[in-house]
């Protein structure tokens, strides 16, 4: 009973920080047809900075309530200066080209980003536990959780409903729907798609970098997190089907779980337990769990 | 089968003795990284062949790690340290494993070609770091080969590794490249073009594609099993995508034109590499970046199109030309 608590309870927490981590992800490529691998940098720049701007902000000795400010203002300069630079610098000019030419466009990117990360924040690792410490824990069956955790649930899901809500009920929405439909009509129809795929690309950088900021202060923030989360969003947003965010969220609490249930019951598997479900997911449905089949143009 | 060797071929022949001869001439590090790079190199190639059918894999990290580590667990469970048997045990790991895998593997194009590699060797990865019995995320030593029941000692122990590391991986080299002008081989060009039109002539390019992975994942884990031998250590970072993503870096740097150009490229980068990170640590990555971004942008085609404008550049040139002159005449 227990450990079921402890499962359902790590599982849902591991399962918001991922849909954070990966919905950004499924965004861009849901519009864009991007696999964009420097979503990991975003979520880097996202952590560092935040736990950067917490470890200065926690040094003047002033309140920490203000410090949950810090976290969203980080990752929205992050993503507004990130998305945009390499929106305009670079993604623009490769538009319209092939899908595995843009992933190897976006691994470059990441790599870039990892030493920028590095040159700006250096190699040493970045601890800003406050914002998690402040809010204390409850005890849930006996078991100790922080109340940080179930911000983190909070948050996902807040943002998981105003995705949602932002595209299925809004203007600007169906409009995008329209982009993601048909690029070419929807610009006949004097759609702005290059407006659309800037402001697209942002949010979705934002989003990462809100995965990496909301992330810091629960963990150390150390080289090589961009890395190793990228890995974790690709088997999420494959599960769920690329594009689609209501996948990225059965994406999440499939992976969040089968991690939960490892940790829990059998330790070692924890790292590879995650690949095995993506493996399997798309032995058996390929293009994921709520992909849209996709009739043929032409 | 093609009877006569094309000018590749010769060279690749050619290279097996004025590499052996060099490492008696040049200062051991540089020998050491050449050795050392033909096991990387290898996997580059493999990386290649794949590209040629418009398939990159993020994952070929899966069959070197396959080779290394079956080297070594050859050792230290079976006492196996014949270098021969050891590549041979190596190549057969890869070639089992990727065989069954290429039933998956071959359903997928693109991006998802390269989320499902890239999967499939994280698997493995997040596998051995959790073995403890095969050091976790350090990896283990391995002991010096054997040949033949002949166990050379110091000098000469690595000259002998040397000279047993040129000839196979030459021949690997020489074995893709034969390959990719082989009719089969070129089936895998012209599922890269049309794939649909592949199977309208009537060639399954599910199986090509299976051959073609195959043969790229048993020359990997032969790279595998060189390296490993060459540096005597393995650990999981080698089934690591960032492992991966070099190979890809490598084979986007030199182009897709002449299976000379990665192995070269590798050796080139692994030299670079050793003074960039002495030099400044923090932008290796940035650099490696750098260079692919502008590679990707203003030389499509790799550096090798720089050297030779092979025919293939002609050959779009030419279609170029042709479209151009379609669409003022229409």
């Amino acid at each position: 009973m227990l450990t079921a608590v402890a499962i359902s309870l790590d599982g849902l927490g591991f399962a918001a920080w991922l849909f954070l981590a990966s919905v950004g992800l499924t965004l861009i490529y849901g519009v864009m047809r991007i696999l964009n691998i420097a979503h990991g940098g975003f979520y880097a720049l996202g952590a560092y900075s935040a736990a950067w701007a917490i470890g200065l902000y926690t040094q003047t000795g002033q309140t920490i309530a203000l410090t949950y400010l810090i976290i969203p203002m980080a990752a929205l300069i992050v993503g507004v200066v990130a998305g945009l630079t390499i929106e305009r610098g670079v993604m623009r000019h490769m538009y319209g080209r092939d899908e595995v030419l843009m992933v190897l466009v976006t691994y470059a990117i990441f790599l870039i980003l990892e030493d920028v990360t590095k040159l700006i924040w250096g190699t040493d690792s970045y601890i800003a536990y406050q914002p998690a410490y402040w809010l204390g824990t409850i005890e849930i069956f006996g078991i100790p959780y922080t109340v940080y955790k179930f911000l983190t649930i909070g948050i996902a899901l807040a943002t998981g409903f105003i995705l949602w809500w932002g595209l299925t009920r809004t203007r600007t929405g169906k409009l995008l729907l329209v982009v993601i439909n048909d690029r070419e009509i929807s610009s006949a129809l004097g759609i702005n798609v290059t407006l659309f795929f800037t402001a697209t690309f942002v949010i979705g950088a934002t989003l990462g970098a809100l995965g990496g900021a909301l992330t810091a202060p629960e963990i150390s923030v150390v080289p090589g997190i961009g890395a190793e989360i990228i890995v974790m969003a690709f088997a999420v947003i494959v599960i769920g089907g690329m594009g689609s965010i209501g996948g990225a969220m059965i994406g999440a609490l499939i992976v969040g779980f089968a991690r939960a249930l490892s940790v829990h019951l059998y330790p070692p598997a924890e790292l590879f337990s995650i690949y095995i479900v993506m493996a399997l997911v798309l032995a058996i449905k390929p293009y994921g769990l709520f992909a849209l089949s996709e009739g043929r143009k032409i | 089968m093609m009877k006569s060797f094309d000018r590749t071929e010769v060279t690749l022949l050619l290279c097996i003795p004025v590499l052996i001869g060099l490492g008696f001439i040049l200062p051991q590090w540089i020998v050491n990284y050449i050795q050392v790079s033909l096991g990387t190199g290898l996997v580059a190639i493999s990386v290649m062949t794949q590209m040629r059918s418009g398939l990159v894999s993020f994952g070929q990290g899966l069959f070197f790690c396959i080779g290394g580590y079956t080297a070594g667990m050859a050792g230290k469970f079976l006492g196996i340290s014949d270098l021969f048997l050891l590549l041979f045990l190596g190549a057969l790991a890869g070639l089992a494993i990727s065989f069954l895998l290429g039933f998956l593997l071959r359903r997928y194009r693109e991006i998802f070609y390269a989320m499902l590699t890239l999967a499939v060797s994280m698997i493995l990865f997040g596998l051995l770091s959790s073995t403890e019995e095969l050091g976790s995320t350090d990896g283990f030593n391995l002991a010096s080969p054997t040949y033949l029941g002949w166990s050379p000692e110091g000098e000469m122990a690595r000259y002998a590794l040397y000279i047993a590391t040129c000839i196979p991986a030459l021949l690997c080299a020489l074995l893709l490249h034969r390959y990719l002008r082989s009719p089969m081989g070129f089936v895998g060009e012209a599922i890269r073009e049309n794939e649909l039109r592949v199977e309208y002539l009537g060639t399954s390019a599910h199986k090509s594609v299976h051959i073609t992975y195959v043969l790229a994942a048993t020359v990997s884990a032969i790279g595998g099993v060189l390296w490993a031998l060459a540096l005597g250590h393995v650990d999981p970072e080698m089934t690591n995508w960032t492992t991966s993503g070099q190979f890809v870096f490598i084979s986007i740097l030199s182009g897709t034109g002449n299976i000379i150009s990665p192995l070269f490229g590798t050796f080139i980068l692994e030299i670079i590499r050793v003074y960039a990170v002495e030099i400044s640590p923090n932008t290796w990555q940035l650099m490696i970046g750098s260079i692919m971004l502008l590679t990707i942008i203003f030389l499509p085609k790799g550096l090798w199109s720089l050297i030779q404008p092979s025919s293939s550049v002609v050959r779009t040139t030419l279609k170029k030309s042709t479209k151009d002159s379609k669409e003022t005449s229409s």
